[in-house]
């Protein structure tokens, strides 16, 4: 069986991105980019279930410019066998990802794709449910735990009241959540390594999707600053300005 | 044009997230349709009709919908926004994990954009969203014949339950795809008031080091204030509480009128989910914490001693 994970090139979940002056988008030249966190897990997730002799191959994809590459060596280097790069320059929304993934789906022909649940630059938290619409299969998101059967997968999912088990008929698109695995980190030699994986290098064109976005950013703002708080000095003083002042309590 | 609300519900009552999606679609202009696609969910198209400002219910009650399967709901959905012939402008859901379960889906099978987790709404077309963990906010213009949007609950006041008179209407039903199935659900019981519509919430970090410590020093502070309880990721992935307590850009955004953050640092993406309290208060033993620098009110003690009195005090 073979595993197709989606992995996202985004700035690093420790860098504070800083907005532009002139209003058109956060300021990304010179910052640390690093694999989305939960594209990780999706890696890792991949990885364990071929370790596990349930997949046989992990192909990573990722959709975007050059340096994506990079993105693709470290999935490569947890443990996937091969990447194939999407390339463009155009910035490509979620619609658009979906659109290339189903094509490669169905060239590929995986019987699983796991995605992050939400990259964390744009947060659309759209991908992964846009491509299993497009593909007709079944979806569980926001998964805690994956146990994979002949044909079918049994998903638990992190929803707001608590946890729900689905199962799903196979092929199917799976999201990651937090609590799916712990990633393991990529050892030198398994780097090394990396860099001997197979990578193809694709257009959107010859793929036949049209990527071009449908939403216009017109503008990008810092939010609202918080003005400055006070330190108190004990607890007593907590509770008479919680009372008196903020009229909390 | 007609503005159609996906009703978030559980078949016996509306949740209060779909008033909220009801107030955003309010802001657009056009007739408000809700739709509650159930199983035995009559209870749900009742209340669904006294939603102040509401026009229409769309109800379709059939055993596709018991489970709310998101590949169930989407179909559904897009049947009932292509059978309108055009007239459906905006499909509207709140940005839970439900409505972001099924929206996107949604979307694809419309071939149009989704516009996730709006904060405002500038005009019919034009949205501004959150983006990097809310470290920067987007406007965005959507060129889309039909606009598929999730909604930030806490930025939208929840439309009043009571006051309105719409007419209940019953669609086809699109039928069941079959793809997956239910196999079980554990939901956190808890007397305490949700995350989402809590007015005050005590939040518990790492620092509170076990999940014993977490139940006994939290729990009596809560009770006495009529708060919910949440969480950093820190302390959900350690297991001391269950993971629907994560507070943060990828667990859930609350604004309380009060948020108490005990032992819990600050980082970004918990800031995001709580910075839109009214007013914060952050106890930590570390006078450095991030978390003081978008809390009102900030002690530096150990939570240990500190929360006691506070329990006492209040
Ligand atoms: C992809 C991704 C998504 C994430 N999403 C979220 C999210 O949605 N929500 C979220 O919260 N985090 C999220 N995180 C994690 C986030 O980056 C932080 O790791 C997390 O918020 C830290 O939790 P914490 O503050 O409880 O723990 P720590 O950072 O370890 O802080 C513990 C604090 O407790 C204090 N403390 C310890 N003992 C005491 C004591 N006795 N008395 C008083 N103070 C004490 C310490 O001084 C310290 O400040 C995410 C991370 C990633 C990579
Ligand atoms: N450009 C991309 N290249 C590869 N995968 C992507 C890309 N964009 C999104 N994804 C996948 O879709 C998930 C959700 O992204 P989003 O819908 O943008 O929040 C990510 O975690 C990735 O798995």
């Amino acid at each position: 069986m073979k595993i197709l994970v989606p992995v996202k090139r985004v700035v690093d979940y420790n860098v504070k991105v800083r907005v532009k002056s002139d209003g058109t988008g956060v300021d990304i030249a010179n910052v640390k980019m690093s694999m989305n966190p939960f594209d990780e897990i999706a890696v890792e997730e991949a990885v364990r279930l071929k370790e596990a002799g349930v997949a046989t191959e992990v192909v990573a994809v990722s959709c975007g410019v050059g340096a994506c590459q990079e993105t693709l060596r470290t999935a490569m280097a947890i443990g996937a066998d091969r990447g194939i790069l999407v390339e463009t320059d155009v910035d490509l929304q979620p619609l658009a990802v979906a659109k290339l993934l189903k094509a490669l789906c169905d060239k590929e022909q995986p019987q699983i794709v796991i995605c992050g649940k939400q990259a964390i630059d744009d947060d659309a938290n759209q991908t992964g449910q846009m491509l299993s619409a497009l593909m007709g299969w079944p979806q569980a998101t926001f998964a805690s735990k994956v146990a994979v059967g002949s044909g079918k997968a049994t998903v638990t999912r992190e929803i707001d009241g608590g946890l729900e088990t689905l199962e799903i008929s196979l092929p199917a698109v799976i999201t990651t959540d937090l609590r799916l695995n712990e990633p393991r980190y990529a050892t030198l030699p398994n780097i090394m390594k990396a860099k001997k994986k197979p990578l193809e290098t694709l257009k959107p064109a010859d793929l036949g999707v049209d990527v071009t976005p449908r939403l216009t950013t017109l503008k990008v703002v810092e939010p609202a600053k918080r003005s400055a708080g006070v330190m108190v000095a004990d607890v007593a003083q907590l509770v008479e300005k919680l009372k008196n002042e903020a009229k909390v309590l | 044009m007609t503005i159609l609300v996906i009703a978030e519900h559980d078949n016996a009552s509306l949740k209060g997230a779909t008033l909220n999606t009801v107030s955003a679609a309010a802001k657009l202009g056009g007739d408000i349709a809700i739709l509650v696609a159930g199983s035995g969910a009559a209870a749900v198209a009742a209340a669904a009709a006294k939603v102040a400002g509401v026009a229409k219910v769309l109800v379709v009650d059939a055993a596709a919908f018991a489970d709310q399967s998101a590949e169930n709901l989407a179909a559904q959905v897009v049947a009932v926004v292509k059978a309108a012939g055009g007239a459906i402008s905006h499909v509207l859901a709140p940005a839970t994990t439900a409505g972001k379960n099924v929206l996107p889906r949604v979307a694809a099978l419309l071939d149009v954009a989704q516009i996730s987790e709006i904060v405002a709404i500038e005009s019919a077309d034009t949205f501004v969203r959150p983006i990097y963990a809310g470290n920067a906010l987007a406007t965005v213009k959507s060129a889309d014949a039909v606009k598929v949007i999730t909604v930030r609950t806490t930025a939208f006041e929840a439309a009043a339950a009571e006051g309105g008179a719409a007419a209940v209407e019953q669609v086809a039903e699109a039928g069941d795809q079959g793809l997956s199935k239910l196999v079980g659900r554990e939901l956190t019981k808890s007397a305490r008031p949700e995350l989402g519509a809590a007015k005050i919430i005590v939040s518990g970090g790492r620092g509170m080091g076990s999940s014993e410590n977490y139940h006994n020093v939290l729990e009596p502070l809560a009770d006495k204030l009529g708060a919910a309880l949440g969480a950093s990721r820190a302390a959900v992935d350690a297991g001391y509480v269950p993971n629907d307590y994560q507070v943060g850009q990828t667990g859930k955004i609350v604004a309380p009128q009060l948020y108490l953050a005990v032992g819990i640092s600050g980082a970004i993406q918990h800031l995001a989910g709580m910075k839109d309290s009214k007013v914060i208060v952050a106890i930590n033993k570390d006078p450095e914490a991030p978390i003081f620098q978008v809390a009102d009110y900030g002690l530096v003690a150990d939570l240990f001693e500190a929360v006691p009195q506070l329990t006492a005090a209040v």
